[in-house]
């Protein structure tokens, strides 16, 4: 193991994280501010990553197909709150977990009858192809890119939330809901924009994965998962524990897959470590929830 | 007698009479679809316990039915190629007897719940849901990568266990296993409902703070509710495996988590006999719709929408015209 090695795992590990956050920033935002647990929100990622592709074979600009990406799954955040969750957002967590859980059956089975079983492929752009050469590491532009664009998206929410009116009318919604409606804002208006936002971060998501990864039905509810535990140990409703807890688990995840199995290796055979090891690294991240849990139960970031 | 009383024996005879029709008639696949609806209902009734009755949203039952699952797949899979099942401290032999797998079954599912339980219940409301969709996601991944025992594969049960002299391969014999086993279950859990442990147990998802007033400790009324509930969710496992002759990490994946709360929505939550009928629903709206639509679950996910918009208290409720539970 060269050190070179490890700075690619530990930027791969970053790039997960990115892609977790954007997940996860959609998930903690519309828990903090509705009190809705989301369980379709990893069909939303799928719908920006079927949009992507379906916009990138049609035009063949990886721009206009993350504009569509973004434009597909905040319309369908919108249409989906404006017609189902809104009536949720009274009801207790067991409606939500039922309603939004029929959503996907909905959402999956729906895509598969639209665009069949079969993986649509998305390409990497081509100026985004190379890769870049950092002292004796050469690494992918595209997962570098993927990497730039969760920070800018993590600031932007930042300055979002803390600088602008909505920002402000958003934070009040978490804190007072009947006193911003009071004071004369469209709070319906209100959660819907909110959750549209959330869901164009999870459609960017799904559209930045999809020339890594395959675009197929299904593909949201690993990520989801994932983004659950995020969210768990940066703390329900807070952005920047979702930052945190994303970067930790993605760098977490990495390196336990690529380190668990070498460093069993120096202690038993090398078949049952690579074995054990794997084994051992895909229940890492629940191990370290865990583990959070037990000494902060709220997340790291998480009200008390 | 109450309407739902008369409703929950109308189901019961129902499912019954069905299975015994269709075994007169000669129809063994509507028979193992009754068995079907009786063993995913057991497993439902089991997951009531600590969902309807205790108020806890556990989305990752699947883990402990998964685990009854394996443990009757392990055990079998052992005794039928004459493998031990350990050599180390003690050789123990894998076994094809029924009633040891299922003791089996249940021993592990509540092993496995009790520390699964005590670092959930730790949080409460949606943090608890997420905890326990996340331990069984962990279960899953470690049933996947984990290959002494099939993997993503899985494991073919190839001939089912045995219950005595019974002819277990007969679907009505099996039936009538699962029924009993349904019964015994569903009154176990009516006498913990009515028991004292029940009435605490109603009365920490009420009103904690009075319980800790009384002396009785939440934390320690909603664990044992948790274990028991993971305790016959296993069994349930048990059987489903020995329906099919064949486990997988399908049975632990979140799907199923999803799909025993759904049993429990649709028949009513907190309803002793809600979860058979939610899970008797489900299994004929799967193989109806499934006859009707390759894409069966889209008219199946719209369904159950309207259930949750416009439907609460799900089937017993509409019924007795009630929303409260329990």
């Amino acid at each position: 193991m060269t050190a070179t090695l490890l700075i690619e795992q530990v930027l791969n590990g970053l790039q997960f994280g990115t892609m977790l956050f954007l997940m996860a920033a959609g998930l903690t935002l519309v828990f903090g501010v509705m009190g809705l647990i989301n369980l379709a929100h990893g069909s939303l990622y799928m719908v920006g990553a079927f949009a992507a592709a379906t916009a990138a074979a049609a035009t063949g600009n990886f721009l206009l197909a993350l504009a569509a990406a973004l434009a597909a799954a905040a319309a369908a955040g919108a249409l989906v709150e404006i017609v189902v969750l809104r009536r949720l957002y009274s009801r207790d967590h067991l409606d939500q977990v039922l309603a939004t859980f029929a959503l996907i059956l909905v959402f999956s089975e729906g895509t598969r009858w639209l665009f069949g079983s079969f993986p649509l492929y998305l390409d990497v752009p081509k100026a985004l192809s190379g890769t870049v050469h950092l002292g004796t590491l050469s690494y992918p532009l595209y997962r570098l890119a993927i990497i730039i664009v969760g920070i800018a998206v993590a600031l932007g929410l930042y300055l979002l939330i803390n600088r602008t009116r909505l920002g402000v009318q958003i934070r009040a919604g978490e804190a007072d809901r009947e006193m911003i409606a009071a004071l004369g804002i469209d709070i319906a208006r209100l959660y819907t924009i909110v959750f549209a936002l959330g869901a164009a971060l999870a459609g960017l998501a799904g559209a930045l994965i999809g020339p890594i990864q395959s675009v197929q039905v299904g593909m949201g509810e690993p990520v989801l998962i994932m983004a659950f535990v995020v969210v768990v140990i940066g703390g329900i409703g807070s952005i920047k524990g979702a930052l945190v807890g994303a970067i930790l688990v993605g760098i977490t995840d990495t390196l336990g897959r690529f380190l668990l199995p070498i460093a069993l290796a120096s202690v038993m055979d090398q078949a049952s470590a690579t074995t054990i090891g794997s084994a051992l690294a895909s229940m890492l991240i629940y191990i370290l929830m865990a583990v959070i849990l037990v000494w902060r139960p709220t997340g790291l970031m998480g009200a008390a | 007698m109450s309407r739902e009383t008369i409703l929950n024996l109308v189901v019961l005879a129902a499912l019954f009479l069905v299975a015994l029709a269709a075994s007169l008639s000669g129809q063994p696949y509507l028979v193992t679809l009754a068995t079907k609806a009786t063993i995913l209902g057991l497993a439902g009734i089991g997951l009531n316990l600590a969902l309807g009755y205790g108020g806890l949203v556990s989305f990752g039952h699947a883990a402990f039915f998964g685990i009854g699952g394996y443990a009757a797949g392990i055990l079998a899979s052992a005794a039928q190629n004459y493998e031990p099942l350990m050599t180390w401290p003690v050789e123990l032999p894998g076994t094809t007897s029924m009633p040891i797998i299922w003791l089996t079954a249940v021993i592990a599912a509540g092993l496995v719940a009790l520390p699964i339980g005590a670092l959930s219940l730790r949080t409460g409301g949606v943090h608890f849901i997420m905890i326990t969709l996340a331990f069984a996601q962990m279960v899953y991944y470690f049933a996947i990568s984990w290959p002494a025992y099939g993997g993503e594969d899985g494991l073919s049960i190839y001939v089912r266990n045995t219950l005595g002299t019974l002819d277990t391969m007969s679907p009505w014999t099996f039936f009538l296993i699962s029924y009993a086993l349904l019964l015994l279950v569903l009154g176990l859990v009516l006498m913990a409902t009515r028991s004292r442990f029940g009435l605490a147990l109603a009365m920490a998802r009420q009103n904690p703070l009075r319980l800790t007033s009384m002396g009785v400790r939440p934390f320690n009324v909603r664990l044992t509710a948790f274990v028991l509930s993971a305790m016959a969710v296993g069994l349930a496992g048990a059987l489903y495996a020995d329906l099919n002759r064949f486990v997988s990490p399908t049975m632990l994946s979140w799907h199923l988590s999803g799909e025993l709360i759904v049993f429990v929505i649709l028949g009513g939550v907190g309803r002793p006999c809600g979860p058979l009928i939610g899970a008797a629903l489900y299994v004929l709206l799967e193989s109806e719709l499934g006859r009707l639509t390759e894409y069966w679950q889209l008219p199946l996910g719209i369904i159950l929408l309207l259930v949750v918009l416009f439907a609460r208290g799900g089937v017993i409720g509409l019924v007795t015209g009630r929303r409260s539970h329990a």
